[in-house]
Formats: C-alpha cells, sequence, structure tokens
C-alpha cells in the first residue's frame, strides 16, 4: 500500500518538472475541480464537476472574468484521502490559481494541507464535518453548506430564544446521526448559557413504548423537547407524549422533517418543530441552474449541484471584484461581498463558513412543515 | 410517589402485552418442547389484519369501540389461522425428528412471515389508528394511566382469567393438561394429541393477536419487525417465569416489564435491555428453572 503510494509520489514529482511550464503562460484562469469522478461516491462529485462546467461556459461566453477565459480542470479523487493528496499535488503543480473541492470531509481535510502551503483557496460544496473550519488550521478553506454542528446549534438557538425553554430535554435514538445531533444541541445550549439540559438520555429504537422515558422527562420539568433520530420514534415519542397530557415543544432534526413523520404522526404531528434544509428552490437563481441542467442533460441535477453552482459562482465573483487570483485579494472579496447564488445570498465569516446558508426551522401547521421566518 | 405510580402502570401495562404473547411461548413449549419462534411474528400479523380491516370498516363508516371488537376479532380469526397453518406444514412433519429441526424450521418461518409481510405490505412504518377511546372518568389521572393502558390491562386480565379457566374447567383443557404431563399416555387413553396440539397454536395465535391490536392502538405504528423485538422479550418473559409454566409466564412478564420501566425511569432508558436481558441472567443462575418452574426430572 504504502509502495504503491511513495511510487505514486515519485511519479507526480516527475510530472511536476515538466507541467509548470504551462502556469506561467496563462491568460486563463483555471479552476481545479475535485472530488469523485469515479467509484461508488461519483454520485456525489459529478454534479459538482457539471455546474462548474456549466457556469464556466456561460461565463466564457458573455467574455469570460477580467477578460481571461475560464478554463474548469477536474481532479478524480474518489473520496479516498490518500488518492486527494495525489490529486491535489496533481493540481498544484498544474497551476491552478483555485480549487473548487474537494467533497468529501476526509479527503478534503487530506487535500487542504497542500493547498494551504501553495497559498490556494479551496471552496468546497459538501464537506461538512466541523472541525475544518472551527479548528482555524485551513485559513484557505471555504464551504457552501452548512457544517453538521449547523442543526444542532439552531435546535438549541430555538428553543432558547425563540421558545424561550430553561430546562431543556434531550432525547436521541443511540445513533450515529441521532445522537451526534444531540451531542450538538447540548453542546450549545450549555454554551448559550440561557437554559439547562436537565436530561441527556437515549431511547431504545423499536422498544414497545417510551412512557417511562417520557414520565422522566416531566418529572425533571422540562418545558421543551430535542430529540435527535429519525420519524418513527419521533412519532411514537409524541404520540406517548399527547397521551401523558405533555404539552411542550418538540424539537426534531432533518430526519423527523418528512412526509413519513406526517403520515405516521397523524394529528400528534400538529404544533412539532423541526430543523432542516433551508428552502432554496424558489430563489430565481436556484431555478435558472436547474433549468440549464435539465435542458442540458435532460434530468434533474443530483446531490450537491447547487452547493457546487454556488462555490463556482462566489469563486468567480471574487476574482472579478479582486481584479486577479492573489490569495489576499480573493479572502477579503470571499468574506467582505454578500453574492445571489444557487444556494442564496451568501459571504462567508472569518472562519471560512457561508452566511446566509443552512438550516431553518419548520413547524407542522394544518398537516404540513411550514418554514419559520 | 407519583413518579412510582406513573412508572408503575407503564411497567404493568408493558408487562401484560409481553403476557399475551408469552403465553403462546410457554404452552407450545408445554406441549412439545418446542420454541415456537414464528410466534412473535402472528403478533405481527395481527396487528396488520387490524389495521386493514380497521380501515375498511372506517370507510363503511363505523366508529372508534365497533371497529375495535370487530377489529380484534377478525385478526384474532387471522392469526389463528397463521398459528394452526403454521403448526401443520412446519412443525408437525418434524414432530418425531430430533429437537434441532423443529427449531430450525421455526426460525425459517419466522423469516419468512417477516419477509413475506415486507413484500406484501411495506417496508415503512405505517400509522395505527387509535381505536381506544378517551374515556372522561380517566382524565384525572390520564398523566397516570390512560384509557387506551387501562384497556390494555383490562383485556389481558380477562384473557388470561378466561385462559385459566379453558385449561382447568374444559374438556380440551383436560386434554391439553394429559398431552402436557405424557404425550404417548394421553394418546394410549384417546386422546386426539394432533387436535390438542392445533388447538394450543390456535389458542396462543388468538392472545398473541389481541396484544398485537391492542399494541398497535396504544402507540399508533407498526412495521413488519415488531414482532421481533417483542417475540423476544416474550420469550425471555416465558423463562424467566419457567418455560412450560402458564403462570410462570404471566408473572414472568410483570417482572420483566416492572424492571424495564422502572430501569428507564430511575436510572436510563437507554439501558433498559440491559436491566431486562440481567434480570434474567441472574433469575437463572439462582433458580435455573425459572420462577415458578418445576426442575424436570430426567426421564431415564
Amino acid at each position: 500500500m504504502r509502495k504503491t503510494v511513495l511510487k505514486k509520489l515519485i511519479l507526480v514529482a516527475l510530472l511536476s518538472m515538466v507541467v509548470p511550464a504551462t502556469g506561467f503562460a496563462a491568460d486563463t484562469i483555471k479552476v481545479g475541480v475535485a472530488g469523485p469522478h469515479t467509484g461508488d461516491l461519483a454520485p456525489y462529485g459529478i454534479p459538482t464537476k457539471e455546474a462548474a462546467e456549466m457556469v464556466a461556459a456561460q461565463v466564457n461566453a458573455a467574455g469570460g472574468v477580467l477578460g481571461m477565459q475560464v478554463e474548469v480542470m477536474p481532479m478524480d479523487d474518489q473520496c479516498k484521502p490518500e488518492i486527494a493528496t495525489n490529486a491535489a499535488t496533481k493540481l498544484v503543480s498544474q497551476g491552478v490559481d483555485v480549487v473548487i473541492g474537494h467533497v468529501c470531509s476526509g479527503a478534503t481535510k487530506a487535500a487542504l494541507g497542500i493547498y494551504k502551503e501553495a497559498n490556494i483557496i479551496a471552496v468546497s460544496p459538501s464537506a461538512t464535518n466541523p472541525p475544518l473550519t472551527q479548528s482555524g488550521d485551513y485559513p484557505n478553506f471555504y464551504r457552501t453548506i452548512a457544517p453538521d454542528d449547523d442543526q444542532g446549534k439552531l435546535a438549541a438557538e430555538f428553543a432558547t430564544n425563540k421558545l424561550g425553554a430553561k430546562k431543556i430535554a434531550i432525547l436521541h435514538d443511540k445513533g450515529d446521526y441521532g445522537k451526534g445531533f444531540a451531542d450538538f444541541s447540548k453542546h450549545f445550549v450549555e454554551a448559550g448559557g440561557k437554559a439547562e439540559v436537565v436530561l441527556f438520555e437515549g431511547v431504545t429504537p423499536g422498544a414497545m413504548d417510551y412512557s417511562a422515558v417520557i414520565q422522566k422527562v416531566r418529572r425533571e420539568g422540562a418545558d421543551a423537547v430535542i430529540f435527535g433520530g429519525y420519524h418513527p420514534e419521533a412519532s411514537k415519542l409524541i404520540g406517548q407524549m399527547n397521551k401523558k397530557r405533555m404539552k411542550i415543544p418538540f424539537i426534531g432534526p432533518d430526519g423527523v422533517k418528512g412526509d413519513g413523520f406526517l403520515e405516521i404522526a397523524g394529528k400528534d404531528a400538529e404544533g412539532v418543530y423541526a430543523t432542516g434544509p433551508m428552502d432554496v428552490s424558489s430563489l430565481p437563481v436556484n431555478q435558472k441552474a436547474k433549468a440549464d441542467y435539465i435542458e442540458k442533460y435532460g434530468k434533474e441535477p443530483g446531490t450537491f449541484f447547487d452547493q457546487g453552482y454556488a462555490a463556482m459562482q462566489v469563486i468567480l465573483k471574487a476574482i472579478e471584484a479582486s481584479g486577479g487570483t492573489e490569495y489576499a485579494g480573493l479572502e477579503k472579496a470571499l468574506k467582505g461581498n454578500f453574492v445571489d447564488t444557487a444556494v442564496g445570498r451568501i459571504k462567508f465569516d472569518a472562519k471560512g463558513d457561508a452566511e446566509g446558508v443552512g438550516f431553518s426551522v419548520f413547524q407542522v401547521q394544518d398537516g404540513k412543515f411550514v418554514e419559520l421566518k | 410517589m407519583e413518579y412510582f405510580l406513573e412508572l408503575s402502570s407503564s411497567g404493568l401495562v408493558r408487562g401484560s402485552i409481553y403476557a399475551l404473547i408469552a403465553l403462546g411461548y410457554t404452552m407450545v413449549y408445554g406441549i412439545i418442547q418446542l420454541i415456537n419462534f414464528a410466534h412473535g411474528e402472528i403478533y405481527m400479523i395481527g396487528a396488520f389484519v387490524a389495521l386493514i380491516v380497521s380501515g375498511v370498516l372506517t370507510i363503511y363508516g363505523f366508529s372508534g369501540v365497533s371497529i375495535l371488537i370487530l377489529a380484534a376479532l377478525i385478526a384474532a380469526i387471522y392469526a389463528a389461522a397463521y398459528g394452526y397453518t403454521l403448526e401443520k406444514i412446519a412443525y408437525r412433519p418434524l414432530r418425531n425428528a430430533p429437537r434441532l429441526s423443529p427449531l430450525i424450521s421455526a426460525i425459517g418461518m419466522s423469516l419468512f412471515l417477516q419477509n413475506y409481510v415486507l413484500l406484501a405490505q411495506t417496508p415503512d412504518f405505517l400509522r395505527f389508528p387509535a381505536l381506544i377511546p378517551d374515556f372522561e372518568f380517566m382524565e384525572p389521572i390520564a398523566h397516570i394511566m390512560g384509557s387506551a393502558e387501562l384497556v390494555i390491562l383490562v383485556t389481558s386480565a380477562i384473557s388470561m382469567v378466561g385462559l385459566t379457566v379453558l385449561i382447568k374447567y374444559t374438556r380440551i383443557g383436560k386434554a391439553m393438561r394429559a398431552t402436557q404431563q405424557d404425550m404417548v399416555m394421553a394418546r394410549l387413553v384417546g386422546v386426539n394429541v394432533d387436535n390438542v396440539i392445533s388447538v394450543t397454536f390456535i389458542i396462543g395465535s388468538v392472545l398473541a393477536a389481541i396484544g398485537g391490536v391492542l399494541v398497535g392502538s396504544y402507540i399508533g405504528q407498526i412495521n413488519f419487525y415488531i414482532g421481533f423485538m417483542a417475540g423476544v422479550k416474550a420469550f425471555t418473559a416465558a423463562v424467566l417465569g419457567g418455560i412450560g409454566n402458564v403462570p410462570g409466564a404471566v408473572l414472568g412478564a410483570l417482572v420483566l416489564g416492572l424492571t424495564e420501566a422502572y430501569a428507564a425511569g430511575y436510572i436510563s432508558s437507554a439501558y433498559e435491555d440491559v436491566f431486562a436481558f440481567g434480570v434474567l441472567v441472574l433469575i437463572l443462575i439462582l433458580r435455573p428453572s425459572g420462577l415458578l418452574g418445576k426442575a424436570v426430572k430426567q426421564k431415564v
């Protein structure tokens, strides 16, 4: 294993001596697009590549950016960290100005160090792992998708600020997804300092009933419940809370926000809150991007298409605003200017996370999830 | 104190559902020494039939309680048919085979029935209508014990008393006891053992189906997999009480239900299964034949 990596590295090193010569001849802007373009995770990477190519084609047709044509350079990393370092080295040696990617958090983390040393900015459409931005290790990293902990943060802030809850019970289904959300919610409730977590407990999915744990929530005097998990357990919990005459707000993650929950919970669903990705389908930019895609490919775009489209948009706008591809200028433009993109009107905060992207709180009203503004 | 009552009510409700299923396990084991692993699936099928029937009856404009009774009745008939057929095709041909063969056959039937319902119905959870209405007089104590829970407790109690009367005072009950004591001897004195075994499966299935209808209506959702966990828990209850022993199954189920509720309430609901099975281990160490089971003498 190690040996093959070494061989590839040697190969890359050999190549790198030949290729940069073309880098200086640039009257084009080179945008590397790295992600899984082959292998079983390719469906997550290819839509971003297609989005970048579409944006580039449109911009080029309109005369390019600052009079220069935009060249998209796809690079496959198969979502594997060891291949991602190769891909990154290759892109750097080919003289890319900026990178869209990578797609998977693990691969992104492996590649970022290489871009950082080469002073290249990377904008990922999909790497949601929180430390990528929050650790401060990668000042050259930006993303057009909300990090994993955003949902827990939103649920915690909604419960304490909007609902005014003082004592919050947090339940989860013991799974990666549910417990992850519950952990983040707990962290942000405690960090907020406005409320305390009176109960943090796992329930067993598939257990006959949850009445005992519900009695416990009551005994702890909780005035809101945050639940991490999927809709079957959520509907069982909310149904039994109503049976036990407990009328306190119930907040779930996007695993609850769906038609499955509405169907199973029926009348009990009324008034339940759930966080979920913001609805961007009504934005004109988003609608146009989708329509163009369908016209070109004859099918609906795949996962992370919107985010990939937005990444390309912000990067080209930043190049235009700063008048070049210099690191400092790009950084200033990315963090300073709002841009209308396929995921909404966004700019980046000091850490590289997009402001204006992310999750909203929804509430079931008359049997439908309604976005609360 | 109120918290203790709340947990006890929750534990008793769970326990009585476990008991309805555990009775089927223990009766079958008592007569043919077979652990009928497909029994949990009969409970699940009972719930599905009740869901379908209640859907149809709702269209025809029936109201709450009448739907509950009719749905339970039809579910019981269906489940009885399933139990009878199950025994006939999966266990009877293996009556004289080594004990491992019917056991494997039982596991096979369990998998078959689960996947049959998965394919014929749906892999998703389905909403089960709340067939048990909210009674006015329960409203002041609804937070401790609601109407649905009361109905579950009363129905289970009636079913268990009915079963006791049937076993103690009827001809078929007498034949069942005789078969349990000695199958060959019962046959010699003119008991139709095959019929008795069929009846045992039918009774067990009816009780399980009643449990399925009650649980569906109580928690409001079912899917093809609910029989598995309920079956494991009920089997645990039967072993806890002494497998083969009818009052033992009820006692074991109540002990198990209360243990789970107290463990969830006073310690952590994340570990309720740990405590449930921990109690089983403890009792099997201290009383290997279960709470009410008698040590079986090895016949030489």
